[in-house]
């Protein structure tokens, strides 16, 4: 930490070492996050482990089929580490975890992690392009309605968002991709129905996966508006006899950002599980399609590898959002999540 | 509008609810009349819509309508089940972890939460990677994948119903845990409960669905609405009706849950009902021309609210320069409608009527000048915890005014509110201008938005219940500071309190207001010589405790006008 200037625009918490960092109310975010993370981890591994040992019956006959013979049996526990007691097993998955060793897959016979290094960027690609997209068009569209048709006004045009968006909030991200395609793809003939063949290849994807939730959270934003709009403060800004767009821009917008990003935390790490599913839609070569694969080859060491890391994904989503909300209210980095 | 303003059932509800019992016929009928169409291997590979086959038939000769309307039953019977997967042992872990013990309650919602943080597609992948793909798996995945959402939820909803009186009393009567869950949790969030139920459904139907879609759900021969729309979709570019088909079903099934969900919502919720604001113009009646000697004068201001309810019926009020104008009266007495019309503040939802509202020579009823109007009336509100705005630092919110409107730059600005604050002896000035509301105390916040409204050294400062929310010795802090700015600028201050005791020390004249409507009018003097004629201002003055803090009024002050 450098020191402050002098005479700088005087920073309340001049923080000089460690111990005053975790006064701080960015320090105790942080010690309070990095344990909800060691939890969510934990969580995330223990789940990936109990894959294999919570199969019914021998695990490896139901990867080998019932005519398995018993030699090949014999090798498949082996390979899985079956004939070890559970906390052996589980012992060496966390060493193999932390030498980023996920195993070899039984299905292509080469490391588990290099499968999820070549894949991960199409997946990331189409998760954070449409979460993108879903904050810059569904914040700007909900909180311009909700200003339009606050208090009753206009009633026409809050009726018709109503039914609009609550209608395309229902498309699911399959339906929409498929949909997608026909219309863009097949009749129009203007994007690339799928693969990996360059840019272009992400707009129909992102689109499919951004459409549900960007009108999902546009009717959140709108309903929250009215809310903002009725608060104390608000009354004080016009007290303060602003101009409209510096009313809504300065004064409800960050706000609104708050607790639309709190309410709308979910939808955006869910959308993660569409990703997953379009993959297959637009034969894209992310995690989604190599996982759906895998669950149906019974793969085990490219499941519990593919589940880790989307995990890990959705976890970071969820700091992100977490810091993005501390920034713009920094009441909630004090917050307790319950009780 | 044909809108009623009673409560009644929601449009979108009968709606909602229409659609999932179409749904819901074509479940139980589709199976029975269709199955042979649905089934039957014909030579009419992939045909065009005819008369027979209106949406053409798959590749293997198949009716295509018949097939998603057939597919409908196991959609629904094994949305159902997931659906009450998640509910019945949701609802239990989320209602039971608060009748348990409390460090049982923070480790499972510990757990809960960091689960709630991973989509439920992935928690189902998990499921579907060990039980091997196949309908039973879908369900209980999309089913076990839900739980922690509707736990969380639950707890979150019986979080408030355990602290009310009845619940403590009926733990203190030692009705057991299941008991208080059954008889007394479950009534209380069931409407909340019916809302996510419904959307969870959906929500059910649109993932099994998906499960389905990418082979990990239903098998082939059996068909759900995504193994059809999945063996549509290599036939995507011939027979385009394949997948158009169950995708139309799984919208439609998408858009009745989320109308019933919406339709549901609207019921439960006290709030939803409110009737649009009826605005009429403010009537603008010609002002008459002989000006006084009074800075405001008010004369039959009416404030209607949505609904006809007469908040404020005609009351005339005049304050002289410098003068400061008490207005007491009980909450809903029509006092913060009347001074909230005259700051030119009221809310959307109410009309504004007056034969003359004026300020100076401003007319309120038709001024729209933002900055003079800033500039004249200074405002200091009831709740400093809600006043400011908790997301934006102290300084840009009590510089904004000077900024915006005195032309000051930022750090000019910054330097006179510094002083400002600094003359409400507040301490540290300026580090107080770089925190968030939150960090303050409220006596605080108070000094700091009354040195905001000082800035402008308006003529007038209209004061709503400034006091209430602080504590007494913070109290007569602020009073003071109010009655100093008074003295020394000759400040006209409009004083709104529901506290008789305060009020009759600090102002020169007194209003007392009762249903909107101004019931006696006196002299500080006489208020607290007790001379008061009205029965209801008696009964205010023996209902309040002496307010024992000298403020050094000044006997001479005349109540002008």
């Amino acid at each position: 930490m450098s020191q402050p200037r002098p005479n700088s625009k005087a920073p309340t918490r001049r923080i000089r070492g460690w111990r005053d960092f975790f006064r701080s109310p960015w320090g105790g975010f942080a010690v309070r996050r990095v344990g909800g993370l060691i939890l969510s981890i934990s969580f995330l591994i223990i789940l990936t482990f109990a894959i294999v040992p919570l199969i019914p019956g021998d695990p490896a006959i139901a990867i080998l089929g019932p005519g398995a013979t018993a030699e090949s049996i014999a090798l498949m526990r082996e390979k899985l580490n079956l004939d070890t007691p559970l906390v052996q097993q589980f012992g060496t998955y966390l060493q193999g975890l932390s030498s980023f060793d996920l195993g070899t897959s039984f299905h292509y016979q080469t490391p588990v992690l290099s499968t999820i290094f070549t894949k991960l960027p199409y997946t990331a690609t189409i998760a954070f392009g449409s979460i993108a997209v879903v904050l810059v068009v569904a914040i700007p569209l909900g909180m311009a309605v909700g200003v339009l048709t606050r208090g009753g006004r206009r009633p026409v045009i809050g009726t018709a968002f109503g039914a609009i968006a609550g209608f395309l909030a229902s498309f699911p991200a399959y339906v929409a991709a498929t949909i997608l395609i026909l219309v863009f793809a097949i009749w129009l003939k203007v994007l690339p129905p799928g693969g990996s063949a360059g840019p272009t290849t992400f707009v129909l994807p992102i689109a499919a996966l951004a459409l549900g939730p960007t009108f999902a959270v546009a009717r959140v934003v709108r309903q929250e508006t009215y809310g903002v709009l009725q608060q104390d403060f608000v009354r004080t800004a016009r007290g303060h006899r602003i101009s409209n767009s510096r009313l809504y821009i300065r004064h409800a917008l960050p706000n609104l950002m708050a607790s639309t990003l709190t309410l709308t935390g979910l939808i955006l790490s869910g959308l993660l599980g569409g990703a997953i599913i379009i993959e297959t839609v637009f034969s894209l070569p992310g995690l989604g399609l190599e996982v759906v694969q895998a669950i149906i080859y019974r793969d085990f060491p490219v499941i519990r590898g593919i589940v880790l890391t989307i995990g890990l994904i959705a976890i970071f989503i969820n700091l992100l959002i977490d810091v993005v909300l501390g920034l713009i209210d920094p009441r909630t980095l004090g917050a307790s999540s319950h009780d | 509008m044909t809108e009623s303003r009673e409560r009644h059932v929601p449009a979108s509800l009968v709606w909602g609810l229409g659609m999932f019992a179409v749904l819901v016929a074509i479940a139980i009928m589709a199976p029975v009349f269709l199955s042979d169409a649905a089934n039957t291997l014909s030579s009419e590979s992939r045909a065009e819509p005819s008369a027979t086959h209106w949406f053409g038939t798959d590749d293997l000769g198949r009716d295509i309508i018949a097939r998603t309307l057939v597919a409908a039953r196991l959609t629904m019977l094994m949305s159902l089940g997931a659906t009450l997967l998640s509910v019945v042992l949701g609802v239990l872990i989320g209602g039971m972890v608060w009748v348990g013990p409390r460090w049982l309650r923070e480790t499972t919602l510990r757990i809960v939460d960091s689960t709630v943080a991973f989509p439920a597609l992935v928690l189902a992948l998990v499921i579907a990677a060990i039980l091997g793909p196949s309908a039973s798996s879908a369900v209980i995945a999309i089913g076990v994948a839900g739980i922690p959402s509707f736990a969380r939820i639950t707890s979150n909803m019986v979080a408030p119903v355990m602290g009310r009186d009845f619940m403590s009393t009926s733990r203190l009567l030692g009705v057991p845990p299941w008991q208080l869950f059954a008889r007394h949790l479950l009534p209380n969030i069931g409407g909340p409960l019916l809302v996510l139920i419904a959307s969870s459904f959906a929500l059910s139907l649109l993932e099994i669905s998906s499960l389905s879609f990418v082979g990990l759900g239903v098998q082939s021969p059996d068909y759900d609405w995504g193994r059809l729309l999945n063996e549509g979709l290599p036939a995507i570019y011939s027979q385009p009706l394949q997948v158009l088909a169950p995708s139309f079903m799984l919208i439609f099934a998408g858009v009745a849950a989320m109308l019933t969900g919406d339709g549901l919502a609207q019921r439960f919720d006290p709030w939803g009902t409110q009737p649009a604001a009826h605005r009429s113009p403010n009537r603008v009646i010609a002002r008459n021309g002989n000006q006084t000697a009074s800075l405001v004068e008010v004369k039959c201001l009416r404030v209607t609210a949505a609904n006809g309810t007469e908040l404020v019926r005609g009351i005339d009020l005049d304050i002289a320069s410098g003068e400061i104008l008490g207005l007491v009266g009980e909450s809903g007495s029509g006092k913060s409608m009347t001074a909230m019309a005259l700051a030119q503040l009221s809310p959307d939802s109410v009309t504004t009527e007056a034969d003359v509202m004026r300020i100076g020579d401003i007319d309120v009823l038709s001024f729209r000048n933002r900055a003079r109007l800033a500039r004249e009336i200074g405002l200091v509100y009831q709740d400093p915890g809600t006043t400011f705005n908790p997301a934006l630092r102290m300084g840009t919110q009590v510089t904004e005014v000077a900024r915006v409107h005195m032309g000051l730059s930022r750090r000019k600005a910054r330097q006179v509110l510094v002083d400002g604050l600094r003359d409400m002896r507040m301490r540290n000035p300026e580090s107080v201008m770089q925190q968030h509301p939150f960090q303050l105390s409220g006596g605080m916040l108070q000094r700091a938005i009354i040195a905001a409204s000082l800035v402008t050294e308006p003529r007038l400062i209209i004061a709503d219940e400034p006091t209430t929310a602080l504590d007494v010795t913070v109290q007569a802090d602020v009073l003071r500071q109010f009655k100093k700015i008074n003295e020394d600028n000759g400040t006209a201050i409009l004083f709104i309190s529901h506290d008789i005791a305060v009020v009759q020390a600090l102002c020169d004249r007194v209003l007392v207001m009762k249903n909107g409507e101004v019931i006696e009018r006196l002299t500080g003097d006489e208020l607290s010589k007790g001379k008061v004629s009205h029965q209801y201002t008696r009964e205010l003055l023996a209902a309040t405790p002496k307010f024992d803090v000298a403020l050094d009024r000044r006997s001479s002050k005349g109540g002008g006008a």
